[in-house]
């Protein structure tokens, strides 16, 4: 029987058949925790009684979310994490460097890998056809000590991709749609599996920001099999050796099979409180917006930022705009392609490289009854910091326009 | 072995961020004190209402969103006896198996706030005291209930030093 591309990457881990439902215990690549979930996955590794990391240079802590610390709390928990790596040889990446799952693609994930991250966005990675997922911090714990997790072999739902996205339209509408379609639980104990011709069209921004955002329908993880696109990507990154060819067998089975044709997607936006809330952005015109946030694992690389500008050059905002870089790369490359000046002649403010107002800790967080559209991957009531704010995701396009008009404004119109 | 306890009911999609906020983010390294805000976005009054043994009774998709283990922590701290819902999140619920916290897939539907019911681990039974009926949930793996058993992965790992098989 043909295989998936979960089934041959799980199978070839053990040198056994995988069958799915069933709970194997697997070794991983890489095992990582960031600011929020290390001190706790350190806590438990040091309770385990087992003294030793299973590998220290693939294990990974990285200081992303509170970053630069706003508290004394979070510049403690910073703190514990460096000792940590000093004493056990794990890898820190340092406040600054960038968002986890953008520093794992930039550096480390590849095709056929098992990787787990202390942090649901996790699957992110699956762009790059690592099977990547997003665990607690027992969990991590465990893996750090041992090398290994348990995981039970999920089934996949196989998305068709045709022809290709229409001008202004992004990936992050296509995975919006998707999840839309789906609900918020409709994959969940499953991993999404993107095949068809049309993946041709999707660059390696894309595949991020759509692998990033299948935990939101409930997924174990997203899937792209490498490709073209995959090998160029990680030749860039100086990693070119490590790319293999990784499709799923013609004849695999999946659980469902769903056609989605690129070329009738449009600028979508999910309202809050929940991202399977999902209408095209043409529904809900007209919405007066306080805040707009183009950053995060989704919406904050150089494409992102390109086609805001694109939108912003030699204009003014007439919302509030923050601009969070996903990595140091990400600004560095921005700053030579000249992003920033327009971004910030526009009206936007800069945060450093890092998770920013995202998950509601520092550098945005929305006042009582504000309105805020965001490249993010999340809008739960709370989630910016104030259970009071209303957060609508859409793409850094539909955000970029939006920022232009102070209105919640369909890219293609301006 | 039957647990007892009242019912504290929710709806569908509780993400982690109505289960503890992350403004509270920087007590994640003192779960106890993180445990006086369990469920505070979802039900300000919970913690007030809910008595040590109780259960929550939720919907759909309990435990979506972000992988903070904090969730099902400042749960179990709190005193949450199980959380019953009619399907769970995948990271909320290896989670809460990892730190042993019970959890039972069966269906909600009619259970309400402040029902009184019992639930039977070993028969795979709630039994609704107040309302007079009984609902069957399916067993969890053997190698997960010997994860539970344990009182959570950490336990098992200490003991063993290993996975087994
Ligand atoms: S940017 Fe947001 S979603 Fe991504 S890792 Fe940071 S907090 Fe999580």
């Amino acid at each position: 029987m043909g295989k998936t591309l979960t089934e041959k990457i799980l199978s070839q881990k053990i040198q056994e058949e995988v069958e799915i439902g069933r709970i194997y215990i697997f070794p991983v690549d890489w095992v990582f925790a960031q600011d929020g979930t290390g001190p706790l996955a350190i806590k438990v590794f040091e309770e385990l009684g087992i003294s030793l990391l299973s590998s220290p240079s693939r294990t990974l802590f990285f200081l992303d979310h509170a970053s630069p610390p706003p508290r004394s709390e979070l510049a403690n928990s910073h703190h514990l994490i460096r000792k940590f790596g000093e004493k056990f040889g794990a890898k820190i990446y340092e406040e600054g460097e960038g968002i986890c799952h953008q520093l794992m693609v930039e550096n480390h994930a590849s095709p056929g890998e098992i990787i787990v991250g202390a942090d649901s966005h996790t699957c992110t990675s699956g762009a790059l056809t690592a099977f990547a997922t997003g665990m607690g911090s027992t969990d991590i714990a465990v893996a750090m000590a041992l090398g290994k997790v348990w995981m039970k072999v999920p089934p996949s739902i196989k998305i068709i991709l045709k022809n290709s996205l229409n001008n202004r339209v992004m990936a992050k509408d296509l995975i919006l749609h998707i999840i839309g379609a789906l609900g918020a639980n409709g994959a969940t104990y499953r991993v999404l599996e993107f095949a068809g011709e049309g993946l041709k069209a999707l660059n390696m921004d894309d595949r991020f920001t759509i692998a990033n955002m299948c935990v939101e329908a409930g997924a174990k993880t997203g899937l792209f099999p490498a490709d073209e696109v995959t090998k160029e990507f990680l030749e860039k990154m100086g990693r070119g050796e490590k790319y293999i060819y990784l499709f799923p067998d013609e004849n695999a089975v999946y659980e469902r099979e769903i056609i989605m044709d690129l070329s009738e997607i449009e600028p979508m936006v999910a309202l809050p409180h929940s991202v399977d809330n999902v209408r095209k952005v043409k529904e809900v015109k007209g919405l007066k917006v306080d805040q707009v946030f183009i950053g995060t694992c989704t919406g904050g690389r150089l494409s992102d930022f390109k086609i805001a500008c694109e939108i912003l050059k030699g204009k003014k905002v007439k919302s509030r705009l923050i601009i969070g870089p996903a990595s140091r790369r990400v600004f560095l490359e921005g700053m030579k392609e000249g992003v920033w000046e327009i971004l910030v002649e526009a009206g936007g403010v800069i945060i450093p490289p890092g998770c920013g107002p995202c998950v509601g800790i520092h550098q945005g967080v929305l006042a009582d009854g504000e309105v805020c559209v965001s490249s993010a991957n999340r809008n739960f009531r709370g989630r910016m910091g104030n259970p009071q704010g209303l957060i609508y995701l859409a793409s850094p396009a539909t955000c970029a326009a939006t920022a232009l008009t102070g209105y919640l404004t369909d890219p293609r119109e301006v | 072995m039957a647990w007892r306890g009242k019912v504290h009911k929710f709806g569908d999609n509780i993400s982690t961020d109505l289960i503890i906020p992350g403004r509270y983010f920087h007590l994640r390294g003192n779960l106890s004190e993180l445990a006086k805000h369990v469920m505070e976005d979802a039900d300000p009054d919970f913690v007030k209402k809910m008595r040590k043994g109780d259960f929550i009774v939720a919907g759909e998709n309990f435990g979506c969103g972000s992988s903070r283990e904090h969730a099902p922590w400042v749960i179990k701290i709190a005193g949450v006896r199980a959380v019953l819902a009619k399907s769970f999140a995948r990271i909320f619920f290896r989670n809460a198996i990892n730190i042993g916290l019970p959890l039972i897939e069966c269906d909600t539907e009619n259970f309400k706030e402040g029902d009184e019911i019992e639930v039977d681990i070993e028969r795979g039974e709630v039994r609704n005291i107040t309302r007079d009926f009984k609902v069957a949930f399916t067993q969890l793996p053997p190698f997960l209930r010997e994860i539970l058993n344990a009182g959570g992965l950490k336990e098992y790992i200490r003991r063993k030093k290993d996975f087994e098989g």
